[in-house]
Order: C-alpha cells, then sequence, then structure tokens
C-alpha cells in the first residue's frame, strides 16, 4: 500500500516521513514489538536502580571501609562486581534488547514475527542474571573479570544470547525492500560477534581453563569486546538512527558511515590486549593490540564528523529534544573517551595510569557518559511511539539530563585526575604505598558524590518512567511532545 | 551495502582474524609452555637441555593454600590487588620490593585460574609470600587492616575470625594484638581464625616468586 506512491528516496532513508502510510506501517511494527520491547525496559531501568545502590555502597567503602564490614555479603569485592554485572548485563543489555530490537524491527519495514522468542529469551535472560548476581553476592564469584557469574547461570545468559541472535538475523532475512541503513550493519554484526565471545570466554576460562595467561589473553579480548563489539555498535547503531529521525533530515555522508563501521569491525576486536601492557604475555601480543588501539582513530574521528555534521546547524533543536539532547552528549563523550583509550594504550601512558583509577573514569566514561546517555535518548525517543502517549513531565527529563550529566562528567575527572596522581606516585619508590592510597581519598569521596548525582538522575528517570506507564487521563491526552525547552513562539514547554 | 552475503563475510571475518590471531595463536605459543629447571646447560651439540636432578619451577599449586586461593577468589581479592610484576624500569614494581624480577608467562602456567588482576588499589601480591610478613600479621591485618596498616582503604574481614571467651588457657592460635590496640576482643576474649581465614593465609604466604626461569633469572 504505502509502498507503491512513496518516491524511492523517501523509502531509503528513516528520517521522519509526514507521509500518513509511512507512519501507519511503523506503528502496526511498533504494535508487533512493544511487549516484548516493554518488558525489556521495564528489566533494564529496574537493573539500574538496584546497579546503582551496589555502585554507591561499593563507592562509599573504598574510603570508608568499615561500612557493612560484617558480612561477607556486603564485602568490597563482591559489591563492585555486583554493581558492574548489573549494570552491564542487567541494565545494558536489556536497554539493547529493548531499543536496538525495536529500531532492527522498524528499519525491516516489517511487523516481528515470533514475538514470543524475545519473550522467552528476556525471561531466560533475567532469570540468569538474578541467579547469577545472588550468586555473586554468597560467594560464587569467579573473580574473572566481565565474565563473575557463577558457571550454573551462564548456560541461560548463553542460550538467550543465541535465541535474540536468530531473532535479529531472521528479522533481517524477512526485511522488507532492498536497502540496509547502517544502524542494521552494526547490530546485527553485534548479535552476531557477542555470542561468539561470549561462549568462547566461557569455555577456555571456566569450563575448560586454557593454559596459563592464555585465560588472561582470552579475558580481555573477551572483556574489552563487550565494550567495542557490542555496546559501542549497539549505541551508534541508536545514534545513527535517532539524529536524522529527529531532526529530520538524512545523514552527512554514507560512505563515511561505510568506512567508520568497517575499520571499527577489524581494528577493535584487537585491542583488548591493552589491558596487558607490561605483564606476562608475549610482547609482540601486547604490540599488536597498541596498534589496533590506536587505529581506532580512524572509525572514531569518522564518525564523529558523520555525526557532527548531520547535527550542525540544528543545535537549538537538539537541546529541545529529550532524545538528541541525550544523544549528541554521548556521541560527544563517544569521540573523547576513544581518544582517550588509544593514548592509555601507549606504553608509556599505561606505565602510570594502568593499576590506577584513571581506568575506572575511563570505563565509565565509556559504559556510561557514551553507551548509557545514548540509550536513555533511546528511551525518550521509544517510549510515546510505543505507548502512545507522550513523557508526563519534562522538570523531572531536566533532572535526569543534569544528575546524570553532572554526574558522570565529575565521576570521570575525579577519577582521572586522582588516577593520574595515584599512577604517577606508584611509579616513585620513594612514596610509601601507604601514602599513595591515602591521597587518592579526596578523589574516591568526590567519585561517592557524583555517585549520588546520578543516582537523583536515575530516580527522576524512573518516576517518570513509571508515572508513564501508569498514566491517567490529563497524560494520555496530551498531544504535543515532551520538549526541554521553550519554543521560538514562547508556548510553555509541555 | 545491500549484498547481505558479502556483509555476513565481512562480519564473521573481522572477528575470526583477531579470535586465531590473539587467542589461537597465544594457545599455540604459551599453551606449549612447561615447567623447566632454573638454568639450561649446553648438552654439547648446542641443544640447551634441563640438568636431571634440578627441581622444577613454577612449583604446583595444592593443599590448604589452594583452598585459600578459593577464598582469595570468593572475597574478589583480585579486584583490589593484581599478580603480576612489570619489569625493571618500567614502573616500580621491582622498586618497590614487590618481588625480584618481572614475572613472565611460564610463572602461571600451572594455574587452573589466573589472577593477573588489573587494579592496585592495594600492593601487588604475586610475591607476597617472599616479603618479611609472617601469619601473624597476616591475621591481624585481614580482621582488620587498620590494626597494622592505619589509613588503609582495604576492607575488614572479621566474618573469617571468630571471637570467643577464653576457656582456660588462650589458644595457640588466637591474634596478638598490641597491648593498648583499640580493636581487640574485650578482656576474657579471644580472636580466632577460622579454617578459612588459615587457608587465606597459607596461600598468600606460598605466593612467592623465589625461583629463577631460564628466560627471566633473578639478578643479584
Amino acid at each position: 500500500m504505502a509502498d507503491a506512491i512513496q518516491p524511492e528516496d523517501q523509502i531509503k532513508t528513516p528520517y521522519s516521513s509526514n507521509d500518513e502510510g509511512v507512519r501507519a506501517e511503523l506503528s502496526e511494527i511498533d504494535a508487533s514489538i512493544r511487549t516484548a520491547s516493554l518488558f525489556f525496559t521495564i528489566s533494564a531501568i529496574s537493573w539500574l536502580l538496584l546497579g546503582t545502590v551496589f555502585a554507591l555502597i561499593a563507592a562509599f567503602k573504598s574510603h570508608q571501609p568499615d561500612l557493612l564490614s560484617d558480612s561477607a555479603f556486603t564485602t568490597f569485592g563482591r559489591m563492585r562486581t555486583a554493581h558492574l554485572n548489573a549494570m552491564a548485563l542487567g541494565w545494558g543489555n536489556n536497554i539493547i534488547f529493548a531499543v536496538c530490537l525495536w529500531i532492527m524491527a522498524r528499519l525491516c519495514r516489517a511487523p516481528i514475527r515470533h514475538g514470543g522468542i524475545l519473550l522467552i529469551a528476556g525471561a531466560f535472560w533475567n532469570v540468569g542474571l538474578t541467579v547469577g548476581i545472588f550468586g555473586i553476592i554468597r560467594g560464587d564469584i569467579t573473580s574473572v573479570e566481565w565474565l563473575e557469574i557463577p558457571s550454573y547461570a551462564t548456560p541461560l545468559l548463553a542460550l538467550s544470547y543465541a535465541l535474540i541472535g536468530v531473532w535479529g538475523i531472521m528479522a533481517f532475512r524477512f526485511r522488507k525492500g532492498d536497502h540496509v541503513y547502517v544502524s542494521q550493519w552494526y547490530i546485527l554484526a553485534a548479535l552476531f560477534w557477542f555470542p561468539w565471545l561470549y561462549v568462547i570466554a566461557q569455555i577456555m576460562i571456566i569450563w575448560f581453563p586454557a593454559r596459563g595467561v592464555v585465560q588472561a589473553v582470552t579475558n580481555w579480548w573477551f572483556a574489552h569486546n563487550v565494550l567495542g563489539l557490542w555496546f559501542t555498535p549497539m549505541a551508534l547503531a541508536t545514534a545513527y538512527y535517532l539524529i536524522p529521525k529527529v531532526l529530520g533530515r538524512p545523514i552527512y555522508s554514507y560512505y563515511l558511515s561505510v568506512l567508520g563501521f568497517w575499520s571499527l569491525a577489524i581494528f577493535y576486536n584487537w585491542a583488548g590486549v591493552h589491558h596487558l601492557v607490561g605483564g606476562p604475555i608475549p610482547v609482540w601480543l601486547i604490540t599488536a593490540g597498541i596498534v589496533a588501539s590506536v587505529m581506532m582513530v580512524i572509525p572514531v574521528i569518522v564518525v564523529g564528523i558523520n555525526h557532527h555534521m548531520s547535527i550542525v546547524g540544528f543545535h537549538k533543536e537538539g537541546w529541545r529534544s529529550p532524545t538528541i539532547r541525550f544523544v549528541v552528549f554521548g556521541a560527544i563523550n563517544y569521540t573523547f573517551v576513544s581518544l582517550f583509550g588509544s593514548a592509555m594504550a601507549l606504553r608509556s601512558v599505561s606505565e602510570v595510569t594502568h593499576f590506577s583509577h584513571f581506568t575506572v573514569g575511563h570505563a565509565h566514561h565509556g559504559v556510561y557518559a557514551f553507551f548509557t546517555m545514548i540509550m536513555f535518548g533511546g528511551v525518550y525517543y521509544m517510549m510515546p511511539r510505543l505507548l502512545r502517549r507522550e513523557w508526563p513531565s519534562a522538570g523531572l527529563i531536566q533532572i535526569h539530563f543534569w544528575g546524570t550529566a553532572v554526574g558522570i562528567t565529575l565521576m570521570v575527572v575525579a577519577l582521572q585526575t586522582g588516577g593520574w596522581i595515584q599512577g604517577l606516585q606508584m611509579n616513585d619508590a620513594t612514596i610509601p604505598f601507604l601514602e599513595v592510597v591515602k591521597n587518592t581519598m579526596p578523589w574516591l569521596k568526590a567519585r561517592s558524590v557524583s555517585g549520588l548525582f546520578i543516582l537523583v538522575g536515575h530516580v527522576a528517570f524512573a518516576v517518570n518512567f513509571i508515572w508513564m506507564l501508569f498514566a491517567a487521563g490529563a497524560v494520555r491526552a496530551r498531544q504535543v511532545p515532551t520538549l526541554l525547552v521553550q519554543n521560538n513562539k514562547g508556548e510553555e514547554a509541555a | 551495502m545491500k549484498n547481505m552475503a558479502l556483509l555476513f563475510c565481512g562480519i564473521f571475518a573481522a572477528l575470526a582474524f583477531s579470535f586465531s590471531g590473539l587467542i589461537l595463536t597465544s594457545e599455540i605459543q604459551v599453551g606449549a609452555l612447561n615447567v623447566t629447571t632454573e638454568t639450561l646447560e649446553d648438552d654439547g651439540e648446542g641443544n640447551m637441555i634441563m640438568p636431571e636432578g634440578e627441581p622444577m619451577f613454577p612449583r604446583p599449586e595444592g593443599g590448604l593454600a589452594l583452598q585459600g586461593k578459593q577464598v582469595y577468589i570468593e572475597m574478589g581479592c583480585m579486584y583490589c590487588h593484581s599478580q603480576q610484576l612489570r619489569r625493571a624500569g618500567y614502573g616500580a614494581d621491582i622498586d618497590r620490593g614487590w618481588g625480584p624480577r618481572a614475572t613472565v608467562a611460564r610463572d602461571y602456567i600451572l594455574q587452573d585460574r589466573v589472577l593477573l588482576g588489573t587494579m592496585r588499589t592495594g600492593p601487588d601480591l604475586v610475591n607476597v609470600g617472599g616479603r618479611p610478613l609472617n601469619a601473624d600479621w597476616h591475621h591481624l591485618h585481614l580482621y582488620n587492616p587498620q590494626t597494622v596498616s592505619e589509613g588503609s582503604n582495604m576492607p575488614p574481614f572479621p566474618f573469617l575470625y571468630e571471637t570467643k571467651e577464653i576457656d582456660g588457657e588462650p589458644s595457640p592460635n588466637a591474634l596478638s594484638f598490641k597491648a593498648d590496640s583499640q580493636y581487640g576482643p574485650e578482656p576474657g576474649y579471644e580472636i580466632v581464625p577460622t579454617r578459612q581465614a588459615e587457608a587465606l593465609v597459607a596461600y598468600l604466604l606460598s605466593l612467592k616468586i623465589d625461583y629463577s626461569l631460564p628466560e627471566a633469572p633473578i639478578l643479584d
């Protein structure tokens, strides 16, 4: 129906259409995936809140070690790890399943088939993860970074990954139309890469441990690729989808998108060994990792230019839209965090930053300031379309944005400044170790304060979300999108 | 990019490239390492061989120390303590007296779980058993780090110890606090390690780089 009357160029790009036919088609697709996406979003936000609580406990314990120290369940090693897993696998993966699968369905331009697979996968995922995090807290933690979930829960997670991968490939296989949009490359690739990484890492480290430091190499090949080949492509896919959608104009350059995608695909997955610079593994492996890390400058700059040129001239528009405000914050931080990451791989820089809080700051810079902020933008865009109602409160969105933006900026600055000092002092053997530890205290306290800012942001987000879910008539009746700044005519932002 | 097959081949090849480059080759290179004597000798035909009767290194894990490693894993110690030493001149690992030489791949080949670590909120522990710290010190430090390292941000592990009333003679393994310590037990009570604490300390004391390897000799 709609297809027949669409001019060719409008079918090809996903940006907002005023055409009734396209809108009807999209809302049919939205309806088909609504249950699954809602389930994943609710799960994601629940994990986000729980993960924040674990984070604050761990953060406060780092400068007040006697806090909650009477029980093994709340010791630092377990709280910190429960935080990481709740955030990465609970918040991160659920929100990826919610937003990116929805984007995939929309770009494939066909109502989804077998939505039940997604619900089964979602149930496996969240049950497996709940069991896993209980396991970590009660002491079945593996102490392998990013793979701490005990082995009795991981098969459920692996199965869930596989089901979602199969669903994604099927959605792609039965797509309508010929054109494949850049977001689809990223999502398809990530859906394929991640189960491979996860299963190999489980086999070689946990099930049939490889000999010696082969475990460490596999560990960092996997753990860095959680970021590089899973979170990063998913967040980039989301940004590539949302920017043209909200601003109503296409992505600046198709060719830069191609270059950005393939250079990321080739270089990122070699980079992980930079976590072992100076470590007891063959030096050529480390050198290969450093080279790949520096080569990452290419996809980062390319994507940065492409996003920037797509937004330039629309800054006022972007600032008003909750979606674009979060996405732009995330996209800018993608450039920063990646360039920092390339620099940190160099031996002379790693000598200082490795083993210090600098790396912790860097990890949060990537997973939060880049990935999470873009996914927040995705939720702000997706929910009104799934529920057919607007966000109830612009004020709560403001609190969410400023709480998280200020919080994460403070955290990254505090941990990286403090971490750099810590690294320099650790490399000076004349300074006693305990002195180095004491000098990190102000920075660790600043980190705890930043966590409180983020907590406020998350609570505002959750309240707004729940309000929207159980919206009363006044919210349902609203027709105008919820924007953050008054528009030119002086109308009050709804 | 409309060609589905080409797109998919590219996606596959990208990860296959690093998987074979990093994982399979390191399995071939490092997976082939074996225990060895501290030095090798020339057999006269240009081959370096292991002299007979010499002890082999690294030592296998085992006994109470291996149970202690499990406690170390369960408590998440590796999130603040690394177990690797960088070479002299790169960082201050050797200068700080954390160990006599850089660790190399062969040092880890007999470990079922390798705990290199990436963080030094606390000091490196790969040679903590070779430092002048005895079991008493470790028990006090684990029970409450403030007793021996005031200002440390290491969490205390009181749940690895039992406080009990002294029954006649004090137990031989009771923690020996300084007389004026504010962290000691009430008069008439003593604090004794559980089996978990005993195992953990045995593990810490077993962590030693006190041997040379042909590729990593201890230099005087």
